[in-house]
């Protein structure tokens, strides 16, 4: 036989092999670990020193929380029950349940403690229309009147305080509507006057009246009787609330093509960013109550909400633009060509682009104003920080440093991270283009 | 020049009993001038357009074409000079600009559709807030004209998933959502791959046996000839030329046509 005919040889296959599992280095764990972990030696030598970092984190403090003392009236309480254990001192988060309801609420009056935890409720409802689409849409009725339910529950006295400033934005709204005929300018404006007019001249009477007529009222809290997280969230919550429709109205105007309001908003923008934050909350502090008229009462938090408002609303102008710079212009034509007014065209085509694109920014920006609401330490309010602080200066717990500030940075840390994983999920559902 | 018959880019037979140029005046130009800055854009511009007529508007690029029809419905400002659409008097006064706006339909070489609605929303928002035709009312128009322009299947899909020649009809049925009586094409074609415009030409030349008035700034010379009652060749802001279409391309009279002509046709 010859050589070339042992080649082609027929064969047929009789027995079919099993299907085999792939070698131990091209599956799970390992394969994992060579290409995440150990993909070359740059790679492996920075995971053993992560490696080595983790391991030294944990053996720093992990005994340090396995030794924690839950219940303790004070921190000697807690360094004698350590003694008697024969252990070295570890976490004694015996502070946190000692003075819980004073992180949380501050000197908020103890029997009332049910009205901001209501109002913290209420405010989840308020935003969920806003926030997801799921929601029912009835719900935004009850998100535009709960800034005025909302104030009423946690500062009391007459109802008539907040309905009377909700009658000025309808007399703004009914305003806009008789005058429309004579032309979008001249509505604005006194949709603009009008409650201005109201606020300044009729709400004292209004109040007074009704007040007399039907007196209706809570308990009344002065604002220094707040603290803690209450007033971190009421702060930073109003911020936000009012910061991003200045902001958008500030690039706008900052667009716009007329000059003087083009120039205000430049001035604007430029002089509250140049300055730093806790200069403008010593101004609401100090200064404010110079320019005011004598005799008005001005209430500090109420200063410090407009000072940490026009803040952001400067940053918040900034980001917006970048996202009006990114749309082509086309789009801007397209809304003209087919008719629709300017304001039309900036709610229905401009905005809810621009605002799509800004989204880390605008995100960014909120973190930051919450954050930054514990700044008016320095101004003499009591938020967490501030109350740490006070925390610290009583004979029980003199000495306590790392369990307050760990815990006032956890619940940060959830509200933060709570609003930067909206945001992504946001990106995701807004996103259309299908790039 | 051209004795022969261009060819009009689509495969079927051009339907023309419906084209009929009234004497009815549906824009007037008098004495229009236009700068941008020192640059004088267009100059002297008087050009009358009846009721039923399509014109295309043909022209080296910077010539002024796009800015000539843009300015017919306001998207660009003319400083001196009169225009008139359909009765309305383009001036500063904004209630005339929507007016006019509303009444003209616009369509855009790069489509300019909105991304983030969907086909059926593109189309249902203008006459649902500008026109103020209840929603359910609006949706049947914009599917009428989907159909029309042959993509109904699309309508709940975003302008990002479709095919360039897809968006540009997609634009066309929204102009024609808000019904308007006159159409303005501004290089509707040049931004599409050669096979999707032919899907565009079909639309348009659809829209033009139906009798719509009708300006296309174009380079698409065969649709000029099949379709348009009149050419208006431009160049440096002044219309140089115009004519019927035949006569237009068989015997140009002044040589910066007969330059342009002889380019643009590849001769």
């Amino acid at each position: 036989m010859s050589d070339t005919h042992s080649r082609t040889v027929a064969y047929v296959r009789d027995t079919m092999l099993p299907e085999q599992t792939p070698p131990v280095a091209e599956r799970g764990a390992v394969k994992w670990m060579r290409e995440n972990l150990f993909n070359g030696w740059l790679s492996a030598v920075l995971t053993v020193l992560s490696l080595i970092v983790i391991a030294w984190a944990v053996m720093a403090l992990g005994p340090w929380l396995m030794r924690s003392i839950w219940n303790a009236g004070s921190l000697s309480e807690c360094r004698q029950l350590w003694a008697e254990a024969g252990v070295p001192a570890g976490a004694c988060w015996g502070v946190i349940n000692d003075r819980l309801h004073q992180l949380m609420f501050g000197f908020y009056p103890t029997h009332l403690y049910w009205r901001p935890i209501l109002v913290l409720a209420l405010l989840f409802v308020a935003l969920a229309p806003i926030l997801f689409p799921w929601a029912p849409k009835q719900l935004l009725w009850f998100s535009a009147i709960f800034p005025f339910l909302g104030y009423w529950l946690l500062w009391g006295g007459s109802i008539w305080v907040p309905v009377s400033a909700a009658l000025g934005f309808v007399a703004g709204y009914a305003a806009l509507l008789a005058l429309r005929s004579f032309g979008t300018l001249i509505a604005t404006i006194a949709a603009f006057i009008a409650p201005v007019l109201w606020w300044l001249v009729v709400a004292g009477n209004f109040v007074g009246l009704m007040q007399s007529v039907m007196p209706l009222g809570i308990e009344g809290v002065r604002s220094d009787r707040f603290g803690g997280f209450l007033i971190s969230l009421v702060i930073g919550f109003t911020g936000i609330g009012l910061s991003l429709p200045l902001g958008i109205l500030l690039a706008l105007g900052r667009q716009s093509n007329m000059v003087l309001i083009k120039s205000v908003c430049v001035i604007f923008i430029e002089f509250i960013r140049g300055v730093p934050l806790i200069t403008l909350l010593f101004t609401a502090q100090l200064l404010l109550g110079y320019f005011l008229p004598p005799g008005t009462t001005f209430d500090l938090i109420l200063r410090v909400i407009i000072m940490v408002t026009l803040f952001a609303a400067a940053y918040l102008a900034e980001v917006v633009r970048g996202g009006l710079a990114a749309l082509p212009r086309g789009q801007y034509e397209a809304a003209d060509a087919l008719g629709l007014d300017y304001w039309k065209a900036q709610r229905l085509i401009i905005m809810p682009q621009a605002l799509k694109i800004s989204i880390p920014g605008i995100v960014n920006t909120f973190i930051g104003l919450f954050k930054d609401t514990t700044l008016v330490v320095f101004i003499g309010l009591l938020d967490p920080v501030g109350l740490s602080n006070a925390i610290r200066a009583s004979s029980d717990w003199q000495g306590i440093y790392w369990e307050l500030f760990i815990f006032i940075g956890a619940v940060f840390f959830i509200f933060c991270f709570g609003m930067s994983r909206y945001s992504m999920y946001l990106e995701r559902r807004l996103r259309t283009d299908h790039r | 020049m051209v004795d022969t018959q261009l060819d009009p880019g689509i495969d079927r037979a051009i339907d023309t009993s419906q084209m009929k140029v009234t004497d009815e005046v549906a824009i007037q130009i008098t004495a229009m001038n236009k700068w941008y800055g020192a640059f004088h854009v267009l100059r002297d511009i008087d050009m009358t357009v009846y009721r039923g007529e399509r014109i295309v508007i043909c022209g080296p690029s910077g010539s002024g074409k796009s800015t000539l029809i843009r300015c017919i419905n306001r998207l660009e400002e003319h400083q001196s000079g009169q225009i008139i659409v359909d009765g309305t008097e383009l001036t500063s006064d904004l209630k005339n600009i929507d007016k006019v706006r509303s009444e003209v339909g616009m369509v855009f070489q790069h489509f300019n559709l909105f991304p983030h609605l969907t086909i059926l929303e593109n189309c249902t928002l203008a006459p649902i807030w500008v026109r103020k035709i209840p929603k359910r009312e609006a949706e049947e128009i914009a599917m009428h004209f989907l159909e029309k322009v042959k993509i109904p299947e699309q309508a709940l899909k975003y302008p990002g998933q479709l095919s360039g020649g897809q968006q540009q009809r997609v634009a066309i049925a929204r102009s024609l959502c808000m019904k308007p009586r006159i159409m303005l094409f501004d290089e509707p074609t040049s931004a599409l791959d050669p096979e999707m415009i032919k899907e565009v030409l079909d639309t348009m030349i659809q829209l033009a046996e139906e009798g719509m008035t009708m300006l296309c700034v174009t380079h698409e010379m065969g649709f000029a000839q099949a379709v348009a009652n009149r050419v208006i060749f431009m160049d440096q802001g002044q219309i140089v030329e115009q004519n019927e279409p035949f006569e237009f391309f068989r015997n140009p009279k002044s040589d910066r046509t007969k330059l342009f002509l002889s380019q643009i046709l590849g001769h």
